[in-house]
């Protein structure tokens, strides 16, 4: 296969302006599937979660399920778009074994939603309006197994394997008006897009998001024109971008592609791109012909979904706070920095540290154990922070053992592992391991005795008012006592020995 | 008479997937004129103030709670298959489309 030429993408953008566009499949978490009562469940045994709907059979008659209506409105909500008093579905004709009724029941010149936005804020701050067109009801395809061949794509493959458990699933696909002005920050905007609809369809409630299991898919369309042109130059669409991190490379990719095609003077070829995430490239799939001569027409077996506006009104009053909503309040009631916050949000620690302050922790002591040791952890184990098996209580009786002198912050680090390997909560860990700090004088004075007769000179320093150096005798009474000494009441103890003020 | 010629014919032949020989298109190219013809006579007599219809009831928001119901068993799913393989549908290789 040969490699298209591309252009960097500084050139690219010296020279041409990208026009954006996206479309993002939803799997909805509905029990059951659109139109069948089979279940909707990700992971079975092939063909086990199907019945006579999602095999196509002659004579069968679709239902359709009011809680993916419902779901969909919630989206439509959420994407701040108009809900259609009358929506119908239509069949999208095209033989494929994805689909054993050789039509996809859809929607086409009427969605269940439409002009509608979303303000998609990038990593600087600043917020960008994304248009959407539409959203609109429709049910996914079986899963396809290519057989044979060297590389499991279909090109040189014997056969197919069809598994239709997933046919039927109900899906909600949002498409965004073109997306002009992105300029440069194009990838980044389509990795912000998708990475918003992700969010809100989970905060929802309305679908599992989760990219690697395909719940959240996404096409991205790309053209290139000169800058300072209105009509729009020809599109490639991207397909199989099914990855956050995929997205704004497949988009950068493409973006680079076209810049070459156009200065080599030929036209873009409107055509599907496959995305291959080991080479970070895309490639031609089918050039867009007759075979999208999709046919539609009314679905005759289903009738018009009529949405009432109270019924619009009740679903409205149900959807949680939007997410960018939420994260301007949490910042605001934790009073952390802007930088300090998006740490917190790239961290994915958020939601934990909530949960932390709801315990009763401070916002700081939340942040500072979370951002910290939490994370430093689940970096090494290679898992989510929340995952890592902390919970809110944990550091809110690790943080009072702290503050209360019993610990410091060192055995605090050994007693979360204690926690973390099961051996009970922190004070039983303090008790076991025999961690509590010495509190009592006696062999403080003793040690600090022992420091500053090592050290006469840096004893001078600090009676002679260079408090500074009290670092020095600090750290030889905590090597002294092996780090079980409370460091602030051993300054204390250092300054009323020396008679010095604190 | 509609205009349907020979290539619309072999046009939607092929999307509909099915073989037709030259005389074939050439019947038919006539043929679906006269039908589009004898269709396109119902628009002469639904005014402006007949709206469009799918359905031959007017019925709307016919809706199924979102309960699981039954479902087939592989052996059962497969049983007309004209092939499968584990528990699978198998199909011949499709290339030029994806």
């Amino acid at each position: 296969m040969s490699t298209d030429a591309i252009l960097s993408f500084e050139e690219a953008m010296e020279k041409y302006d990208p026009v954006l566009g996206f479309e993002v499949h939803v799997e909805l978490n509905t029990k059951t599937k659109m139109f069948s009562s089979a279940p909707n469940v990700f992971g079975d045994e092939p063909n086990t979660n199907v019945n006579e709907v999602d095999l196509g059979m002659p004579g069968v008659l679709p239902v359709v399920n009011k809680t993916a209506v419902e779901s969909s409105i919630k989206i439509g909500l959420a994407l701040n778009c108009k809900i259609a008093e009358s929506c119908r579905f239509a069949r999208k004709n095209y033989f494929y074994p994805d689909t054993p009724k050789n039509f996809q029941t859809s929607q086409y010149d009427e969605p269940i939603a439409y002009d509608g936005y979303l303000d998609i804020e990038l990593s600087d701050g600043t917020v960008f309006r994304v248009e959407i067109e539409r959203a609109h009801m429709e049910e996914d395809a079986g899963k396809l197994t290519h057989m044979g061949g060297a590389t499991g794509r279909i090109q040189g493959a014997d056969y197919s394997l069809v598994d239709y458990n997933r046919s039927g699933v109900p899906l909600v696909e949002i498409v965004t008006k073109p997306i002009e002005g992105a300029g440069s920050r194009a990838p980044e905007l389509a990795k912000a897009y998708v990475a918003a609809v992700r969010e809100i369809v989970k905060n929802l409630g309305v679908s599992d998001a989760k990219m690697e299991r395909g719940n959240v898919r996404c096409d991205a369309n790309v053209s290139l024109r000169p800058h300072g042109r209105e009509r729009f130059g020809i599109r490639s669409e991207t397909k199989n971008v099914n990855s956050l991190r995929a997205v704004e490379h497949a988009v950068r990719y493409e973006i680079q592609r076209h810049a070459a095609v156009l200065d080599s003077g030929e036209p873009v070829i409107q055509e599907t791109r496959h995305w291959h995430e080991d080479t970070r490239t895309t490639t031609s799939g089918r050039a867009k012909s007759d075979a999208d001569d999709y046919r539609y027409f009314p679905e005759p077996d289903l009738v018009p979904v009529l949405a009432s506006r109270e019924w619009v009104e009740e679903l409205r009053a149900t959807l949680p706070e939007p997410p960018a909503a939420r994260r301007k309040r949490l910042q605001a009631d934790w009073g952390y920095s802007d930088l300090e916050f998006r740490d917190v949000v790239n961290a994915g620690v958020m939601d934990s540290i909530e949960e932390t302050i709801a315990a009763g922790a401070s916002a700081s002591v939340a942040r500072k154990w979370w951002m910290g040791e939490i994370v430093g952890r689940a970096k090494t184990a290679d898992v989510d922070p929340s995952e890592l098996g902390v919970t809110p209580e944990t550091i809110v009786e690790l943080n009072k053992l702290v503050e209360g002198g019993k610990i410091n912050n060192k055995m605090a680090s050994q007693v979360l592992e204690g926690v973390l390997a099961g051996e009970g909560t922190p004070a039983e860990i303090v008790e076991k391991r025999g961690l509590a700090v010495v509190s009592d004088d006696g062999p403080l004075l003793e040690a600090i005795d022992a420091a500053l007769a090592a050290q006469p000179d840096v004893a001078e320093k600090i009676r002679s008012g260079k408090l500074q150096a009290i670092g020095a005798i600090v750290g030889g009474v905590m090597k002294a006592t092996r780090g079980q000494a409370d460091a602030g009441r051993v300054k204390e103890l250092i300054l009323e020995k020396l008679g010095v003020e604190g | 008479m509609a205009a349907i010629n020979r290539d619309d014919v072999a046009h939607l032949a092929r999307l509909a997937h099915i073989e037709m020989s030259a005389e074939e298109l050439d019947r038919m190219a006539g043929e679906l004129a006269v039908i589009v013809d004898s269709v396109k006579s119902v628009s002469e007599a639904a005014g402006d103030d007949v709206p469009a219809t799918s359905h031959p009831i007017p019925l709307n928001n016919v809706f199924r709670e979102d309960v699981v119901g039954h479902t087939f068993t592989a052996e059962q799913a497969l049983s007309g298959a004209p092939d499968s393989f584990e528990g699978r549908f198998k199909v011949p290789a499709i290339l030029d489309e994806d």
